[in-house]
């Protein structure tokens, strides 16, 4: 609204800010993918993809609870659905080339989507979060009890192949590119959803549903298409996971990791687009860097120490404190 | 801790002392030092089972031994795996990848296991798992780039459930956890139970994890079979125990079979809720007089007496180090195959071979937990009944799906 009457007012002014922020933006967005890029030349890539897969997977949940304002606490299921699916369907036909599982992944992943969908936005709030918490509950007890999933040893075994078949992913480097090309797509994919007018009505209904409602907005269905691109997305993590790491396992699905995916988006800052990709990071090599150290028996309560400091002093995240900060200093 | 320092400072004495004289066999060694990873649950369910403590037996191995081989020093790094397949994976990559790590050990839950020794062959590693149950790590799983250790569910279902029919326990009710480890371990015992002459009479799968078992019991109890099986493990199994000592199970003339409990359950859970419980065990350390001294030292240690897993990362880990030395290289190939070559005979295994697809076979022990009053101390747990010769206690080749093995 605000920018509707600035921009008649001094429509040029306006515009040129508008112009000046954008292109500042996309060389913000290029200098993260030159970094990308060198990353693997500097760090260990098989540590990188998977920061970059839980990242993804980050990223895919804020779209729901940062722009949708629905705090899903089921997430695990998609990550697993997509994750075993994949890596089913790759140790099983050995023809099957990768990024044919993962398409296959992320679909059904998109499905169950749709399932939980349908389900769980009828609800608000905590009932909304119980409702996913529920049902992802079901879809653990159904990877326990599936014959295909291993149970609790797991999905083992499953073939990276070669992309598209004819490049090979057996090394990390070609496997690291994949990845980083995967994650781009994905949140490039969240990015244009959030700056589309889609985007701006889910905030709308974030802010205040009734009155999105008032305006015309069937709510529910926004909600809906919200809750299956999370959900989508969150299964190309996991199938994307399994072809890392070449195997799919139970703690993929166990509500542990729905808990973790929270830790991360809020410890990174839930509503900015940067703050799942900063999270995943820090989690990931905290955990990485302290099972290894004299203090590997305290990570659960170190990340459980830095997450109350997090939601004490610094609500916003840590991406969204340094947003402030620039917002305050530099313009 | 202070192991640690001490490993440390023996490992950089002998750094110090092999660069003075370089010997002709060190440059087989990989970067000339012999890198040993230690990774096990150290936070987790089964921190008690290995943990820590296993890292310990693991370094004092290494102390024993004297530090180096062939002048190449030992180095030992850990992480913990949280029980989890991936990070499990992840580590080892990065362990053989950038740290040129030459053997891992420890290795607890199996899913973790399996993972892991599945990265080991693509890469062409060396593990000893010593914690995992499942059978499957050297029957469908198996790899030729590692050792299955201390125990696996086939003996620990087979030596059980024959020696408790032999017993007279002939009428069984299987207590089973609904998913593929319960199922299996349930298969595996009604086939041995019925080949002995006995008879199951009854059942109940309970979900994994359950926390109230008063229902369970109930239907055990009602069953009226002499033997009430247990096939679960962890937190289930400890559960299971406690309610049928709430229930009076065993008081009413009832007996439980325990097919997956090891020291560490038995004492949390003490002498009261698990007396005269029968179960199969790898090792003891109060069976003999070896045991006692080494477990004695680990005491001193530890302050815990060490469970059959812990002793087993000891046993493995110098058998492993007896292997590099004998065969000059820490290639991977060519030390698996010197282990193979020589024979097991320490204070943990006796009679022990490791076999083709990758089972370390060794003699088993069937056990009854001591009542309170035949107990004379807090580690005094177990009465050993009867040893199950290595050749019988495993599962026989001829029956194995292992790549590895032509049948």
């Amino acid at each position: 609204m605000m920018t509707e009457t600035q921009s008649m007012a001094a429509p040029s002014a306006v515009l040129e800010r508008q112009k000046r922020a954008k292109f500042r933006r996309n060389m913000f967005y290029l200098a993260l993918i030159v970094v990308g890029l060198v990353a693997p030349f500097l760090a260990y890539p098989v540590f990188l993809m998977k920061v970059l897969c839980f990242a993804l997977f980050a990223c895919a949940f804020n779209l729901l609870l940062g722009y949708a304002g629905l705090l899903s606490f089921g997430h695990a299921a998609f990550l697993a659905t997509g994750g075993y699916v994949t890596g089913y369907l790759l140790a099983s036909y050995p023809g099957l080339t990768p990024e044919l599982g993962i398409i296959a992944g992320t679909l059904l992943a998109t499905l169950l989507g749709v399932l939980f969908g349908v389900l769980s936005i009828r609800r608000q709030g905590i009932y909304f979060a119980m409702v996913t918490l529920a049902i992802a509950q079901l879809v653990y007890f159904m990877f326990v009890q599936a014959p295909f999933t291993g149970g609790e040893d797991g999905l083992h075994g499953v073939p990276r192949g070669e992309l598209f078949g004819f490049i090979s992913l057996s090394s990390n480097l070609a496997m690291y590119y994949f990845v980083f090309a995967i994650f781009i797509f994905g949140f490039a994919l969240i990015q244009r959803t959030v700056h589309s007018p889609f985007g701006q009505v889910l905030k709308a209904i974030r802010e205040n549903e009734p009155r999105a409602v008032s305006l015309g907005y069937n709510a529910d269905a926004y909600k809906l298409v919200a809750f299956v691109i999370s959900a989508g997305l969150a299964g190309l993590a996991g199938s994307t996971k399994t072809v890392v790491f070449q195997l799919a396992s139970l703690t993929d699905a166990h509500w542990h990791m729905s808990g973790e995916v929270i830790l991360m988006t809020l410890l990174g800052g839930v509503g900015t687009l940067l703050g799942p990709l900063m999270g995943a990071g820090i989690v990931v090599s905290l955990q990485h860097i302290l099972a290894q150290s004299p203090l590997g028996n305290w990570v659960s309560v170190i990340l459980g120490i830095i997450f109350v400091i997090c939601v004490l002093s610094f609500r916003s995240g840590i991406v969204g404190e340094l947003d402030k900060m620039y917002r305050k200093n530099f313009k | 801790m202070t192991f640690m320092k001490k490993t440390l400072a023996a490992s950089i004495a002998v750094a110090a002392a092999s660069s003075l004289a370089v010997s002709t066999a060190q440059a087989d060694m990989s970067d000339g030092e012999v890198r040993i990873g230690y990774l096990a649950d150290m936070s987790g369910t089964y921190r008690d089972l290995a943990g820590p403590g296993g890292l310990t037996a693991m370094e004092m191995a290494v102390a024993d031994f004297g530090g180096s081989v062939n002048g190449a020093p030992i180095v030992i790094s850990s992480a913990d795996d949280r029980n989890s397949a991936d990070v499990g994976a992840n580590t080892v990559r990065g362990w053989i990848d950038q740290d040129n790590v030459d053997m891992v050990g420890g290795l607890v839950a199996s899913s973790v296991s399996i993972a892991v020794t599945k990265v080991l062959e693509e890469n062409n590693g060396l593990g000893i798992v010593s914690g995992s149950a499942a059978s499957s790590i050297t029957n469908e799983h198996c790899t030729p780039n590692h050792i299955h250790w201390v125990y696996d569910t086939y003996p620990l279902a087979n030596g059980t459930a024959k020696a408790v029919v032999e017993q007279g326990g002939d009428t069984w009710f299987m207590l089973t956890a609904d998913y593929a480890f319960g199922h299996a371990l349930e298969a595996d015992v009604t086939k041995v139970v019925e080949e002995s002459g006995g008879e199951i009479v009854g059942g109940v799968r309970h979900p994994f994890p359950t926390n109230d078992f008063s229902s369970y019991i109930l239907q055990a109890q009602g069953s009226g079979a002499k033997i009430i099986g247990l096939a679960n493990a962890g937190a289930d199994t400890v559960n299971a125990i406690t309610t049928a000592s709430q229930f009076g199970l065993t008081q009413s003339g009832q007996q439980l079979a325990g097919l997956l409990i090891f020291l560490n359950d038995v004492h949390a859970l003490g002498l009261e809720a698990t007396q005269n419980l029968l179960l199969t065990t790898g090792w003891y350390w109060d069976m003999d007089e070896q045991s006692r001294e080494w477990s004695q030292r680990y005491f001193d240690e530890v302050g815990r007496m060490p469970t059959m897993v812990q002793a087993g990362i000891y046993s493995s880990t110098m058998h492993y180090l007896k292997a590099v030395e004998a065969a000059g290289t820490d290639d991977p190939e060519t030390v698996r195959a010197q282990m193979a070559d020589m024979p097991i005979e320490d204070f943990f295994a006796r009679n022990g071979r490791i076999r083709e697809d990758g089972r370390m076979v060794h003699d088993m022990y069937l056990a009854q937990v001591k009542t309170p009053e035949e107990s004379t101390g807090e580690w005094d747990l177990y009465e050993i009944l009867s040893t199950i010769p290595a050749e019988e206690a495993y599962r026989p080749l001829s029956e194995s799906q292992c790549k590895l093995v032509q049948n």
